[in-house]
């Protein structure tokens, strides 16, 4: 799950990780009212929304005054910010940060995030902030220092030093940078952070450290532990199919192409989505039934699958382990009887109960073609929607 | 012979009475693994399926000196269940649990290394040998003991794995599904070892998928360990980049993980692969040349 950036930065505070005094405003009136409760000549105004590269697609704006500020607000509050990481359609604004403005001498980079082949969570710090790390990662990687946190102790006030020194910090900033890294990692740990990122770190015009920007995303696994991170959630940032889909327990991705998926298990959804691809059609979604597949659960999934209206046909693919075929085919059948659907289906059942389950398909009116294998199953879908056409 | 459960290992159940343990120990002793208790806090004393309930795992392995143990505790309290499991002393624990925080992952294995305990799991169908021993929620019947190594991150793929080499009558020595979790007891250079070691398995087929790079490093062992043919395919050629696809270890992150890059590290120490999951049986025929 991701935090806003205004989120992300009210936790630094709790954590004693310095940032700019700020404040989050949901419409034009409070971003006035939180101008005129900050320090300084010039205020900036940021959207919030769960992407990055806000400031190039005007998503970040200075301001003189109460009253700029309020326009800006207005401006931005209700539309969609479309930036290099969204897709066309945008991130909804329904809020923005008011926040005091700082002199910038220098921008650094910092980063939190579980090394997946050490086992270890890693902090990665760099000189060159204010860009994409991965460019960094890709081009000069040896800008970018590392040091690997023992899980018995977290972070170690000698490790903060060695990327203060290796960053080129000088006297109290060394400091001020172990104070922060060692909040940082307190955070990290007690929180279920799986990725943190500040970039930039700044070193302001008086010499010390600031988080211009802040990045959080939560171990969705570990939500059920933290109350008050679950209350942060902005499902307006999310893709409302996937939400529907998690509140039936379904994992749904939406994709670009013509055919629905409905597979069992994860690896499995993705070797559907790639064969598909391989008998020249392209896959609309990832969806997983999971483990537990109930009759009415099936019938939600293919409702989803059939409110993408690119959708021209839909294969089925079900390998039944604990999830029973039978089961499948029942469920099938329901959301048919539901809905009108219009689009071939090809069916491929195998395992638990899969001689059950085509049985209940074949005596049941519906139009369905059977397929004994995935191959079989993919170049009958493809082909299907190719003469639908 | 086969690796890490044949027909002689004894197998108890962390979970045992609640709806899962039942259901899938019941499967178990049908398929005829030897299974010998169970535990249950609270419920020590009582016999459930006709084997004895214990409430801690350590009075499970002193009364019964079982050589493994299988998870089917809710991801809240499985941290707390692998590493009573390691400590307790049992070698062999596979965990089922999907859905377990990747902090309590990261503590847990360290416990489990520590005790010098095997972890398999968590997030995963489980591991068996066909006729002999299965420790997981896998269809038994599909399994034909034969000479395949299977290991797959992907519980579902592992089934494609054994249908489409049960087809062929190759059949399968052991199939370990080590899960799809970012952090995984068991990873893939773990059971290559282990298949290269064991005189049954003659080839062996590796499943991946998008996100880290255990397949990456996989391959640098292959290159210097493993000289039986290997046959690989990675799901999620078609995957979006930053999107989870399901499994918590399914992510393009950073532009690292896809799918093209571990085809491509397999392939040049000489792993055969296979572009399509509908052919992974014929990949192991056309790299045998059985």
């Amino acid at each position: 799950m991701n935090l806003h950036e205004y989120q992300a930065k009210a936790l630094f505070r709790a954590y004693g990780i310095p940032v700019p005094n700020g404040k989050v405003a949901f419409s034009a009136d409070e971003a006035i009212e939180a101008t005129q409760s900050l320090n300084g000549d010039k205020v900036i105004v940021k959207a919030q929304v769960h992407a990055g590269g806000r400031g190039k697609a005007g998503g970040v704006k200075i301001v003189g005054s109460a009253a700029e500020a309020g326009e800006v607000a207005r401006a931005m509050l209700g539309t969609h910010l479309v930036t290099f990481q969204t897709d066309a359609n945008g991130q909804p604004i329904n809020r923005v940060l008011v926040e005091e403005t700082c002199d910038i001498a220098n921008e650094l980079y910092l980063g939190v995030v579980l090394d997946r082949s050490l086992r270890r969570v890693v902090i990665m710090a760099s000189t060159e902030g204010g860009v994409e790390i991965e460019t960094v990662a890709e081009e000069t990687p040896e800008k970018i220092l590392k040091v690997t946190l023992n899980p018995m102790t977290g972070v170690m006030p000698y490790q903060c030093r060695e990327l203060a020194f290796g960053l080129g910090l000088k006297g109290d900033q060394i400091k001020q940078f172990t104070k922060l890294l060692i909040g940082l990692g307190q955070l990290v740990i007690e929180k279920d952070i799986a990725l943190v990122e500040v970039n930039p770190l700044v070193i302001t015009g008086s010499g010390d450290l600031l988080c211009l920007d802040g990045k959080i995303n939560i171990d969705s696994n570990a939500l059920y532990r933290h109350p008050d991170l679950v209350e942060m959630r902005d499902k307006s940032q999310e893709d409302e199919r996937e939400n529907r889909a998690a509140d039936w327990d379904l994992n749904y991705v939406a994709l670009d192409g013509e055919i629905g998926c409905m597979v069992n298990g994860a690896g499995l959804a993705m070797a559907t989505m790639d064969i598909i691809q391989l008998s020249g059609g392209k896959p609309a979604n990832f969806l997983d039934v999971g483990g537990g597949a109930t009759k009415e659960r099936v019938a939600e999934a293919l409702k989803i699958i059939l409110s993408d209206d690119k959708v021209k046909g839909i294969l089925v693919n079900i390998f039944g382990g604990i999830v029973r075929c039978d089961l499948i085919a029942e469920g099938i059948i329901a959301a048919v009887a539901e809905v009108n659907i219009s689009v071939p289906i090809v069916v491929r059942l195998e395992g638990t109960k899969a001689t059950e389950g085509t049985a209940i398909l074949n005596a049941s009116d519906l139009n369905l073609i059977a397929a004994q294998d995935l191959g079989e199953a993919a170049a009958k879908i493809v082909a299907a929607v190719g003469e639908a056409k | 012979m086969s690796v890490l459960i044949n027909k002689d290992t004894k197998v108890i159940c962390q979970g045992f009475t609640g709806k899962q343990g039942t259901f899938h120990s019941e499967q178990a002793i049908a398929y005829g693994t030897k299974m010998v208790g169970g535990v249950t806090p609270g419920k020590g004393g009582q016999t459930h399926l006709d084997l004895p309930v214990f409430n801690t795992v350590r009075d499970a392995f002193n009364a019964t000196q079982a050589d493994a143990t299988v998870i089917y505790v809710p991801a809240a309290f499985c941290k707390d269940s692998i590493i009573e499991a390691a400590e307790s002393g049992i070698k062999l624990i596979v965990c089922i649990t999907e859905g377990i925080p990747t902090f309590d992952m990261l503590e847990a294995k360290i416990a489990v290394e520590m005790s010098g305990a095997r972890l398999i799991g968590p997030n995963c169908p489980g591991i068996i040998t066909p006729d002999e021993c299965k420790i997981g929620i896998m269809p038994g019947p599909m399994h034909m003991a034969g000479k395949v190594g299977v290991v797959s991150r992907s519980g579902t793929l592992t089934y494609e794995c054994v249908k489409q080499t049960s087809d062929l009558n190759y059949g399968q020595s052991t199939c370990i599904g080590i899960g799809g979790d970012p952090i995984p007891g068991t990873n893939f250079i773990d059971a290559l070892a282990l298949f290269e070691a064991d005189p049954e398995t003659k080839a062996i087929l590796m499943v991946g998928e998008i996100g880290g790079t255990a397949e990456e490093e996989a391959a640098e062992f292959i290159q210097s360990h493993v000289t039986k043919p290997v046959v690989s395919y990675i799901a999620g050629v078609t995957a979006p980049k930053g999107k989870r696809m399901g499994h918590a270890g399914a992510i393009i992150a950073g532009g690292k993980g896809t799918a093209a890059d571990k085809f491509a590290a397999l392939e040049k120490v000489g792993v055969f692969t296979v572009r399509s999951p509908a052919e992974l049986g014929k990949g192991v025929q056309q790299a045998t040349g059985w």
